[in-house]
């Protein structure tokens, strides 16, 4: 397959809450290397777009195609692909960090292995909090640790809702290298945020759901 | 297609019982770090079973007569009072999207889960049984039914009720209606396993009861991981 050709397409997606519309005819289409930063105000649906994109949610109208072909929730193919960082944290209270981040690597179908789940909470600066149970953490520092796990992630389409909330200035520029790295090595990333995502210019694509909209 | 990334095949033995061990492994690991959450659910059914000889008469016969029935009840109730931890509190953290989002075979995943939910509930209750029962004037035969009865029947009780527990996740008063929609589905295990100690003391074989007791856990064994997984992804949609 040529290396232009998009990895990830969605063709005139269409979502429904009730009997509103939050969106409809909304297209896109992202190669190997980009990302994409989806804005609009709040209950635009940007949660609900990448919820589709993820695959945990049906979209009323259109389909998505991952490599060329039409992907449906909860695909095969799909749950290889994405590393999904919802607003949920997913983090359970009663592990520690090495033993949520442990349960995550195995969960995806990787060997949980310990060495690199210690370089990754070194990264983010959780090395000495990391054999604690993740209720005694901050919030700032339970976000860190769904850093740690993209930093773990070998998956190839990021799906992130608001990965810059809670984050001071050196998390945000863990993220900034996290996101480099997965971008330099041919993955994608779909994020939903509100402010300006750290990324080079050249490989962000901007999509607001609030001119989709009414476009 | 690309084949640069891996991609999932159709899930095979070992894909499924890596599934089951991780979902059991990681449930059981977090019940044991929350010991006093197991210790409530069994000091109920110590309680409700012990209420019933204070409330009604210390007769032998009446003892008897009742002890089969309110064994049973309690384990059920017990059963009831856990099942919505089973689910909520990994949909309300965000856990439930990351295992229906995983490559792993999630009817296997949420197996291991139910595997868990009875080890932590239902087997105790099992095991507790014929101590409790020594309340009721029951002899060591009867005792022994009721322990290979509840042996066979805490495990449906688990199945049935995850799928309840997955069909009411999102719902509000997830918990009543829980209760609602599970405890009729019970009665038939009930019926079964509290007319095991009946029939044995009306000098008839439990054997009739006891298999079908095991024929019911069979088929809950094949059917309640399937109906569970589609439960959750249609409470994710």
């Amino acid at each position: 397959m040529p290396p232009s050709s998009p990895l990830l397409e969605a063709r005139s997606l269409a979502a429904t809450r009730g009997y509103a519309t939050l969106f409809q005819g909304m297209s896109l289409a992202l190669a190997a290397g980009e990302a994409l930063a989806v804005s609009g105000p709040n209950g635009c649906g940007k949660t609900t777009l990448l919820r589709m994109l993820a695959g945990l949610a049906a979209p009323a109208e259109g389909e998505i195609l991952l490599d060329g072909a039409r992907v449906h929730p909860f695909d095969a193919r799909l749950r290889d692909a994405v590393a999904f960082n919802g607003h949920l944290p997913a983090l359970k209270d009663e592990l520690t960090a090495v033993e949520n981040l442990a349960a995550w690597t195995t969960l995806e179908n990787e060997r949980a292995d310990l060495q690199a789940i210690d370089r990754a909470l070194d990264r983010v600066a959780l090395g000495r909090r990391s054999r604690i149970p993740a209720r005694a953490l901050s919030q700032g520092q339970r976000r860190r640790i769904g850093l740690a796990r993209l930093a773990l992630s070998r998956r190839r389409l990021w799906i992130l809702d608001e990965p810059l909330t809670a984050l001071d200035s050196d998390g945000v520029d863990v993220l900034e290298a996290l996101l480099a790295t997965q971008l330099g090595g041919g993955g994608i990333v779909v994020a939903a945020s509100h402010q300006p995502l750290p990324v080079a210019e050249g490989q962000l694509r901007r999509l607001d759901l609030a001119l989709a909209h009414h476009g | 297609m690309s084949e640069t990334w891996a991609t999932t095949a159709a899930p095979d033995a070992a894909s499924v019982s890596a599934a089951f061990g991780w979902a059991l492994a990681r449930d059981l690991r977090i019940a044991l770090r929350s010991k006093a959450e197991l210790g409530v659910q069994l000091m109920f059914y110590v309680i409700v079973v012990s209420l019933f000889p204070l409330a009604t008469s210390p007769s032998r016969e009446v003892l008897a007569t009742l002890g089969p029935g309110v064994l049973w009840t309690a384990a059920l109730l017990a059963s009831l009072l856990s099942l919505p931890r089973l689910f909520s509190a990994d949909f309300s953290d965000g856990t439930l999207e990351q295992i229906a989002l995983s490559p792993r075979p999630l009817p296997a995943l949420v197996s291991g889960k139910m595997a868990a939910h009875w080890l932590t509930t239902g087997l105790p209750v099992a095991v507790l049984a014929p101590v409790l029962g020594g309340q009721y004037a029951m002899d060591g035969t009867e005792l022994g039914i009721l322990a290979a009865a509840l042996l066979l029947g805490t495990p449906i009780l688990s199945l049935l009720g995850a799928i309840g527990a997955a069909l009411t996740l999102g719902a509000r008063g997830g918990g009543s209606l829980l209760a609602l929609l599970v405890l009729p589905l019970y009665a038939p295990v009930l019926i079964f396993g509290a007319g095991a100690v009946d029939a044995r003391r009306a000098g008839l074989s439990a054997g009739p009861q006891l298999s079908l007791l095991a024929a019911g856990l069979l088929l809950a064994l094949a059917a309640a991981p399937f109906a569970v997984a589609t439960a959750v992804r249609i409470a994710l949609d």
